[in-house]
């Protein structure tokens, strides 16, 4: 398989006086996850349609595979599995005979359409529902039938926006597996989401847009570094609510960059370097005596939301 | 410019031609037409309408219906054109603005195929779904017609060929409809309303009062389904004087002429699919 390749071009979108996409240059190579964040509005979902021809840019290009999309669809998408949004499936169909419908536009040959048909919907966890019309599902089961469209080819490369969008927290779950399965896979997936946890669980990579515009795109630890300037941070829990000069002997500590008192006996430290420096802490912490009784390190996702909160909020 | 060879994965079948994926749209689109009961509910109005005509033709056997087979065809057929706008409305008056407004579209447009393949299987099941609707209204039609007139004139086959004429060309107007508007419902009322009411209303006055020919309009152009079984054929033009004196006034009628009439109508589904399609493919999934 050569280098699977998604590339948006100063790719702009206006809709009337509103600018969905503003310029947006994004060039995603290789097999991995990369996490497509922004707020409500920012443009991912536009971007995504853009890049499955069903939005026209007002100007730049996309490619997939370095094939234009909005001049060769056919090509440039038949390695490509998509999920745009919460689409409804023709509500007199069953989820066999939607699928199969994917499956004869796609040319899955006969021999092979059953067994993949009832492999995603197994995937899915929808196989159940085979023979059952659509038009009486709930969101999420249509949203387990949309999943399993998009995996039915067997795609190289995935665009998902916000797959999890519908689902109970089992379904959520579900879709984590498919898609961390997927990754193991070599494929190339490109997901909007609002779920940081999501994003930080399995993605690469993170690209973040607001407004249109794209703010940053690199791997998580480098954007977490950048824009968070490096650091860390841990919440600890006193044990004596007598708290007099203990903010100021932490701030003494090598390394701390900033202490804030979060709660009646909760401090957050914010500090520099990476795990030799947290383990330092820990020590540090506990040779001061201040009464530390929990040491919390902050997860992947709470600084990747830190990330995301400052880069929408500064602008960077 | 040839199109460029995508990344082929190892165990991929490769894409359908686009006449394929047409085919496969009309085939979905059809089984669609007969799960949503729409075809079944076209079906049954067919029945009712010749059910109620063949009841009432076996109790009053009424002498000018049967004093001829032109006589017959000419009055039996004269509903078809109602129903090709029934049909023409129903089956394609939500085909493309449904794809938007149900979201549907979403389901199909994110995968490989082009927009033209979808716009035209969607035409092409219209067009068979109707077809047949159609062909079942012809078919009793020359049941009874035989049973009470024999064979069915020549003529009555150039005005079937008319209507599949027609067909095509209110499907060409009603999918520019339906490309045009958003809503479903709206495309089909408008579609139905112009179709069954509105040209009629505007050909009448046109050429009565005005005295134009109303060469603009397609339902002017379907008048060759009746026409033809009209011995002879009527007039191009002819005129009555109603009322004496200053307060008289002359009123206009126009038939088009068999060519006139399918080139008219013709021009509605060249058009109409053109610009229907051009819209179609300029619109945004938004």
């Amino acid at each position: 398989m050569s280098d699977l390749s998604i590339e948006t071009s100063h790719l702009t979108k206006n809709f009337g006086d509103f600018t969905a996409v503003n310029d947006l240059t994004l060039n995603v190579h290789g097999t991995k996850c990369v996490g497509f964040l922004g707020p409500n509005g920012a443009g991912k979902t536009t971007t995504l349609k853009i890049l499955t021809a069903m939005v026209h840019p007002t100007s730049g290009r996309v490619l997939i595979n370095g094939i234009d999309v909005q001049a060769h669809k056919r090509e440039a998408l038949y390695p490509c599995g998509a999920l745009i949004e919460s689409p409804e499936i023709y509500p007199a169909l069953t989820p066999r005979e939607a699928l199969s419908y994917i499956a004869e536009l796609r040319g899955i040959p006969a021999s092979e359409r059953t067994g993949r048909i009832k492999a995603v919907l197994d995937q899915v966890r929808m196989a159940d529902w085979i023979d059952k019309r659509t038009g009486k599902f709930s969101k999420g089961m249509k949203q387990r039938v949309n999943i399993a469209a998009s995996l039915l080819p067997d795609p190289d490369i995935l665009l998902l926006d916000e797959p999890s969008t519908g689902l109970d927290p089992r379904g959520m779950a579900e879709v984590r597996s498919i898609i961390l399965d997927l990754k193991k896979q070599q494929k190339l997936i490109f997901m909007s989401s609002h779920l940081l946890g999501e994003v930080a669980d399995f993605c690469d990579e993170v690209a973040m847009i607001d407004q249109g515009k794209l703010l940053i795109y690199d791997t998580i630890e480098r954007v977490i570094e950048r824009v968070n300037g490096g650091g860390a941070a841990v919440e600890i829990d006193l044990a004596s609510s007598d708290l007099t000069g203990v903010q100021e002997k932490i701030q003494g500590l090598p390394g701390v960059d900033h202490v804030e008192h979060v709660d009646t006996r909760t401090f957050l430290i914010r500090f520099g370097g990476g795990l030799p420096a947290q383990e330092r802490l820990l020590s540090e912490l506990v040779a001061a005596k201040i009464g530390v009784i929990s040491y919390k390190p902050s997860s992947g996702m709470s600084r990747l939301e830190d990330a995301y909160l400052n880069l929408i909020k500064g602008g960077y | 410019m040839a199109a460029p060879t995508p990344t082929v994965h190892e165990a991929r079948a490769p894409l359908p031609t686009d006449f394929t994926q047409m085919t496969r749209v009309t085939q979905y689109e059809l089984l669609n037409y007969v799960r949503s009961l729409r075809f079944i509910v076209l079906l049954i109005i067919t029945l009712i309408i010749v059910g109620a005509l063949t009841g009432v033709t076996a109790y009053y056997r009424p002498g000018a219906l049967l004093v001829s087979g032109l006589a017959f065809y000419g009055t039996w057929w004269a509903a078809i054109t109602a129903l090709i706008a029934l049909c023409a409305a129903l089956f394609g008056g939500d085909a493309i603005s449904g794809e938007f407004q149900n979201k549907t579209g979403y389901f199909l447009f994110a995968h490989p195929v082009r927009r033209s393949a979808v716009f035209l299987g969607k035409m092409s099941a219209a067009f068979l779904a109707s077809a047949v609707i159609i062909a079942i209204y012809a078919a009793i039609t020359v049941a009874n017609g035989w049973y009470y007139t024999g064979a069915p004139p020549i003529l009555f086959w150039d005005s079937f060929g008319f209507a599949l004429i027609y067909l095509l060309g209110a499907l060409g107007f009603t999918f520019l409809f339906s490309s045009l508007f958003k809503s479903g419902a709206m495309s089909i009322i408008v579609t139905l309303v112009l179709l069954l009411f509105g040209f009629a209303l505007i050909d009448e006055l046109v050429s009565a009062l005005a005295h134009v020919e109303p060469w603009f309009s397609i339902v002017y152009g379907s008048g060759i389904i009746g026409d033809v079984l009209t011995v002879p054929y009527p007039a191009h033009y002819s005129s009555m004087t109603v009322g004496m004196g200053p307060r008289a006034i002359t009123l206009s009628s126009y038939h088009a002429t068999i060519p006139e009439g399918i080139a008219i109508i013709l021009v509605y589904a060249v058009l109409g699919t053109i610009a229907g399609y051009l819209l179609f493919r300029q619109e945004d999934f938004t």
